[in-house]
């Protein structure tokens, strides 16, 4: 029922996922209608340029002093959190955390759980964790529940069935829920799954949520939706356990208006959404509603690894609002799912790595033109091609060098070949009397060009010397070299 | 696995990558300056548009609902009572949920029909969830303030209006008096003091529950209540709260200047469907 965890990807699946996904017309206009559709949406809520600019310099200070002040305001929060009856828990790992998860699930005798969206829990492949234990684990955001009938994982990380057609959802409803003829009338469709998940809220014996924000001065935790599932996840059921990234804490509860405009706006074109649920602990002596027991679980998953290294930190600046893949024609063409990361898209390629390691992502931070795109829209100004490109470099850095804070898979591309390559490179550039001979042979032997030049040939023609060199064109225009 | 390692480690790991800020005694000793300068920012905004009069901000506040689906009514306190008690009737509305107990709770129970039963939350939802769920038709709320730029509704559940009030009946249907409306979400977190202390739940409603899940086809009950009705309540001799704290932007006074005047006193009805 869960998607499959997706913690190894081995590099060679991602180009293989990328050209059956070009192939697609299908799924290529899926996404070229959304992605405009959402492009076009942001632009509106954001006409005023000025605005704009300096709302996301007030976005990346809010991040930026989040970040350097981490460890004590997570401490801040766990003791505000803790004060309001809330119990929180640390995970290093996907493991730690779906044992932490399944465990308070255990004390309870719960059968199932009911989800609001979360792409931490996404991460760690909850689903799936407790599916294995006998945990029935319910999706109720209406694209998650859609692909989670489908068997698939989320494509968007804000707009998870966005690959899917009506037509598709028309028949996945039809098949997986009882009494429901096919109709692809969309009010119709989302009826349905409303009604199919109503007593799902009631039944549940946990309700699990992620987090947008979390104030370390209140103890807040700060959820944004439209649809209500979040509310009532996180209301219903007599427990309710919040999963978040560590890096989601900023200091003040204040600090958060820039950040939640900013992200309704550059998500998805909304001035607000129709719902900010602001929840300070578990209900309180008194109150009718509210979850009796209330769990926070903070998750690292490689978050600490970006954050030793003071130009990757700015990965974590990152609130999720999707804007670099809806801007990225990278995106626009593949999807989400040819990635085959919980985080796919321009954010993906700067996470992933932190998250999975770079030798089973090292192809992710190559699948980008540079084309700028992703940083030009990011709400918190995230320098993501500069990220990109640090990545490659780790990635190709010698695996055995010793550096200050070596990043897992460091030097998966590292070939030894190309190293070779290039060291001859530089050596010829070095010297003129070497560079003149090698130009010489290369416009002299032209022809013994190979016609099959690995990769670059699959697509392109095949490279080839010129038959005289500049430097000869230049001489006998009287101008020397 | 030792629960307390992994705290230790996450903090050791973090505290070793940034001595400086992350270890200095303070904690985070520049928050207040970052406060500022996001205070100045929204302060700034405000200014720059025209200042926002009682009536600016209630038709801002009315505009925006309206374009986020829900229906408004402005009213006055006299008048209120009567005209939901109507439209309840009219909508076939035959269990409604709220507390009887409340100035304005007693003010509609004395107006409602008899074929409109006043339910009141008087046990722990764990007592009556599926009575909740498969019967009450509307949960009525009082607001506690409202935010005219987005058309938002603040709303504190308590002990006599629980959460599930405004969260799992199809119909919501809220009071929000005019003199309560703030320019924007940050002067109303500032004049409302929030951070003074935060109730278990504060939750921002602006508009019915949706979804553009389906291939971005907007559609509303996705979750929460299909329809979201809003009394736009004025008080005599009451002036806005938000008068003095700025303005509008601009853009709304475009939009509520575009709309023709309903800013009479009384029952002016006006469906939500502008978007």
């Amino acid at each position: 029922m869960s998607a499959t965890p997706m913690h190894f990807v081995p590099s060679a699946d991602f180009k293989a996922r990328s050209r059956a996904a070009l192939d697609d017309p299908k799924l290529r206009s899926s996404f070229r209608g959304a992605m405009d559709f959402l492009q076009n949406k942001r632009a509106l809520q954001f006409p005023d340029g000025d605005e704009l600019q300096a709302l996301r310099d007030l976005g990346e200070a809010v991040r930026q002093h989040a970040l350097a002040h981490l460890p004590a305001l997570l401490e801040q929060l766990e003791a505000k959190l803790t004060e309001a009856g809330v119990q929180v828990h640390w995970a290093q790992t996907p493991d730690e955390a779906n044992a932490i998860i399944a465990g308070i699930a255990e004390r309870h005798g719960a059968r199932s759980v009911i989800k609001g969206k979360s792409m931490a829990s996404e991460e760690i492949a909850l689903n799936h964790y407790l599916a294995e234990r006998g945990i029935r684990s319910l999706e109720s955001d209406m694209g998650e529940y859609i692909v989670q009938l489908a068997g698939e994982g989320p494509s968007h990380i804000v707009m998870p069935a966005i690959h899917k057609t009506r037509g598709d959802i028309a028949a996945l409803f039809e098949q997986h829920i009882p009494d429901t003829p096919y109709t692809e009338d969309v009010d119709t469709l989302i009826q349905t799954g409303r009604r199919a998940l109503r007593h799902a809220f009631v039944e549940a014996d946990i309700g699990l949520s992620g987090v947008n924000f979390a104030a370390a001065d209140t103890g807040t935790l700060w959820l944004v939706e439209n649809e209500g599932n979040g509310r009532l996840s996180t209301t219903v059921p007599p427990v309710h356990i919040a999963i978040m990234g560590i890096e989601k804490v900023v200091a003040s509860l204040d600090h958060i208006v820039p950040l939640a405009t900013l992200l309704t706006r550059s998500a998805t074109g909304q001035a607000i959404t129709t719902y900010f649920n602001l929840i300070t602990g578990p209900r309180r002596a008194g109150e009718l509603d509210g979850p009796r027991e209330m769990h926070v679980v903070l998750l690292d998953n490689g978050r600490t690894q970006a954050y030793a290294d003071a130009q990757l930190r700015a990965t974590l600046q990152c609130i999720r609002c999707g804007a670099c893949m809806n801007h990225c024609p990278v995106y626009t063409r593949i999807g989400g799912h040819a990635y085959g990361t919980t985080y796919p898209g321009p954010i993906g390629k700067i996470i992933s790595p932190h998250l999975l390691g770079l030798d089973a992502t090292a192809d992710l931070p190559t699948a980008s033109s540079l084309c700028g795109a992703c940083g030009e829209v990011c709400p918190v100004r995230i320098p993501i091609p500069q990220l990109l490109i640090r990545l490659r470099t780790e990635a190709n850095r010698n695996p055995d060098e010793a550096v200050q804070h070596p990043l897992r898979g460091q030097g998966a591309r590292y070939s030894r070949g190309e190293q070779l390559i290039w060291r001859f490179w530089r050596g010829a550039f070095a010297h003129p009397r070497l560079y003149r001979l090698f130009r010489w042979a290369a416009t002299r032997l032209r022809a013994f060009t190979p016609s099959r030049q690995m990769g670059w040939t699959d697509h392109r023609e095949p490279l080839r010397p010129a038959a005289r060199s500049l430097a000869d064109l230049l001489r006998e225009r009287g101008q020397p070299e | 696995m030792n629960a307390d390692d992994a705290r230790t480690r996450i903090l050791e790991r973090l505290r070793a990558a940034a001595p400086d800020a992350a270890n200095a005694a303070d904690g985070h000793a520049a928050a207040p300056t970052l406060s500022r300068r996001i205070d100045a920012h929204f302060d700034v905004r405000r200014a720059m548009h025209a200042p926002a009069d009682a009536a600016t901000l209630t038709d801002a506040m009315q505009v925006n609902l309206q374009a986020a689906h829900a229906e408004v009514w402005r009213t006055d306190e006299a008048g209120w009572p009567a005209l939901l008690a109507g439209r309840l009737a009219a909508d076939g509305v035959r269990r409604l949920l709220f507390d009887s107990q409340g100035p304005e709770g007693a003010a509609l129970s004395r107006a409602l029909p008899s074929t409109v039963e006043a339910v009141a939350y008087q046990r722990p939802i764990e007592d009556w969830k599926r009575e909740l769920f498969d019967t009450i038709d509307a949960g009525f709320t009082v607001a506690r303030s409202g935010i005219a730029g987005t058309g938002t509704l603040v709303l504190v559940p308590d002990a006599r209006t629980p959460r599930t009030v405004s969260l799992v009946p199809p119909l919501h249907v809220a009071l929000v008096y005019a003199d309560t409306l703030h320019a924007d979400l940050h002067a109303a977190m500032r004049a409302e003091r929030w951070q003074d202390g935060m109730p278990t739940n504060l939750v921002l409603v602006s508009g019915p529950s949706k979804t553009s899940d389906i291939q971005q086809t907007l559609a509303y009950g996705a979750h929460g209540p299909r329809r979201l009705w809003v009394l736009i309540v004025e008080r005599a001799g009451k002036a806005p709260s938000a008068a003095v704290s700025g303005a509008v932007s601009s853009a709304l006074s475009a939009a509520v200047s575009a709309t023709p005047s309903s800013a009479v006193p009384g029952a002016v009805p006006a469906q939500g469907e502008s978007a």
